[in-house]
């Protein structure tokens, strides 16, 4: 196991809790989805195990060091592309490079080939669309080959056709890295087209109320009909009448 | 094809148009300078004529043409240059001198939340000090040279840039300092990679209101007792009663102050082209 959640709550100083004894287990190479209703911690959690907010009880272990004190490779996307708007494209990928004379040009631009962005590296992130900002995104995060992509609902804010764009490009991007992926979605399509299992959040303060294992093999089918059924499942666990 | 389409679209509606279109036809640079030429030179023109006929008396008030040749009898016999340089040289020292603490002072104060209670309420007390009352004290102390002028020129450039200073740092954006932390990026990287150009406009807006407080300052520093300098001719112009000194003066300040702020805006055009702004689009 390569993250492990044992336990995790965290609280806020002004005594508002976000999730409450959430434990569960991610193998090397494996999507997670993180789904549920907005306010139930989903996004506090992934920060949490990136170690952005340190402010947790219990334990999350990344590759079995605790994530508050440890320096784990880790890529994150956040629901905006946060590009530097003072860096043009390929400066944004490199972003990530600590040691600046070391700086790796052709793995950024061959980066930037995989998701599209061949002859946009000298643009600044003004020139460009959401879309393609949140390609550039999708490099700078898997620019240091992280061990661990966080993806804090990436799409949410991008059109039906760019997302099932940015969709398809992560899952072959995955497929060559490799890394463990975990998605923070409120959107249930995405989570069962890119998910091999799914972590489904209720309630204020979250708790984590049921794990589902989907097994289709890959590439999926947007339209299937066993994950529409899934789906239906999905949402009468998500209770949203309540 | 599609532009004789467009062409022939567009003529009949052009025709109402003519009248306005030799005003159009001036390059898109050259428009607003003309159209803000019009006023001043009107203005000019009536001051010239004014002054020729003797509606205004040429000892309070002399032609343009006369305030013109007397810049141009000091260029010649060269006295210009040496009043114009010392007041430049003033001001360019005093504004290094207020830039250099300011960026001390301000990035501390931003960075630090300590720094902030322990050194900005005092900083915001000078700073309602009246800058003139300042003179007395720095002639007392640091007599009557270059060094007490470059110093009150300083502290007036030091606050606009201070205060932009700590503005643009506390200022900028939570979100990207995030991205630095995620990638473990140390207190000295993240200053040096995110917190310092994110909050290089505020800076650039704080140097520029620094300068045009650096003119007014000089001219301060100047009366206070200087033997050269476009402020001593000011004091000068005002003991032999020559108002075409004081103007001609007042004139050089005014285009040196324009010149040294449009090579600031300049530079400011240059190293903020990454902004998405109404001025960028």
């Amino acid at each position: 196991m390569v993250l492990v959640v044992d336990q995790a709550t965290r609280e806020f100083d002004n005594g508002n809790t976000a999730f409450r004894n959430i434990s569960f287990s991610a193998e090397h190479g494996e999507i997670i989805g993180l789904l549920g209703t907005s306010g139930c911690g989903k996004s506090t959690l992934l920060r949490t195990i990136s170690g952005l907010d340190t402010l947790y009880a219990g334990s999350i272990l990344l590759n079995g060091c605790e994530a508050r004190d440890c320096d784990v490779n880790i890529g994150y996307m956040f629901q905006e592309p946060r590009l530097m708007p003072w860096l043009n494209v390929l400066e944004n990928v490199l972003f990530g490079e600590k040691n600046q004379k070391n700086q790796r040009k052709d793995t950024a631009l061959n980066l930037l080939e995989l998701v599209g962005l061949k002859g946009f590296e000298k643009n600044y992130p003004k020139e460009l669309s959401g879309g393609m900002a949140q390609r550039v995104a999708i490099a700078r995060a898997l620019f240091t080959s992280p061990d661990f992509l966080l993806l804090d609902e990436p799409f949410s804010a991008l059109d039906a056709f760019t997302k099932m764009q940015l969709q398809d490009l992560l899952l072959s991007v995955w497929e060559k890295s490799k890394a463990t992926l975990l998605l923070v979605t409120h959107d249930i399509d995405e989570a069962l087209y890119l998910c091999d299992r799914l972590l489904i959040f209720r309630g204020q303060p979250g708790e984590l109320c049921k794990e589902i294992k989907i097994n289709h093999p890959r590439p999926r089918s947007r339209g299937d009909e066993e994950l529409a059924k899934e789906k239906k499942h999905i949402l009468s666990l998500l209770d949203l009448e309540k | 094809m599609s532009q004789q389409t467009e062409r022939s679209i567009l003529k009949p509606v052009r025709v109402p148009f003519r009248l306005s279109t030799p005003f159009k036809a001036l390059t898109g640079s050259l428009k607003p300078v003309l159209l803000g030429s019009i006023i001043p030179v009107i203005l000019i023109a009536l001051w010239e004529l004014f002054g020729r006929l003797g509606v205004l008396p040429p000892n309070l008030l002399p032609a343009p043409s006369i305030i013109i040749q007397k810049i141009i009898s000091m260029i010649q016999d060269g006295s210009l240059w040496g009043h114009v340089g010392i007041t430049a040289y003033r001001v360019f020292a005093g504004f290094l001198l207020g830039t250099l603490v300011a960026v001390l002072f301000g990035s501390v104060v931003g960075f630090f939340r300590l720094a902030e209670h322990l050194v900005d309420p005092l900083l915001q007390a000078f700073r309602s000090i009246p800058s003139l009352a300042w003179v007395p004290l720095f002639i007392l102390w640091l007599s009557i040279g270059e060094t007490s002028k470059v110093v009150l020129i300083a502290v007036g450039v030091f606050f606009p840039v201070y205060l932009n200073i700590v503005s643009g740092v506390k200022g900028v954006d939570r979100k990207l300092i995030e991205v630095g932390k995620i990638y473990g990026f140390t207190t000295f990287q993240l200053i040096k990679r995110i917190i310092l150009p994110a909050s290089l406009p505020s800076f650039l807006v704080g140097l520029r209101s620094g300068l045009g407080l650096g003119w007014m300052f000089v001219v301060a520093a100047e009366l206070m007792g200087a033997s050269k300098g476009l402020g001593f001719l000011l004091v000068f112009g005002q003991n032999m009663s020559s108002p075409d000194i004081i103007i001609a003066s007042i004139i050089l300040f005014a285009l040196l102050g324009k010149f040294t702020d449009s090579v600031l805006k300049s530079v400011e055009k240059k190293a903020l082209h990454w902004q998405d702004t109404l001025s960028n689009q």
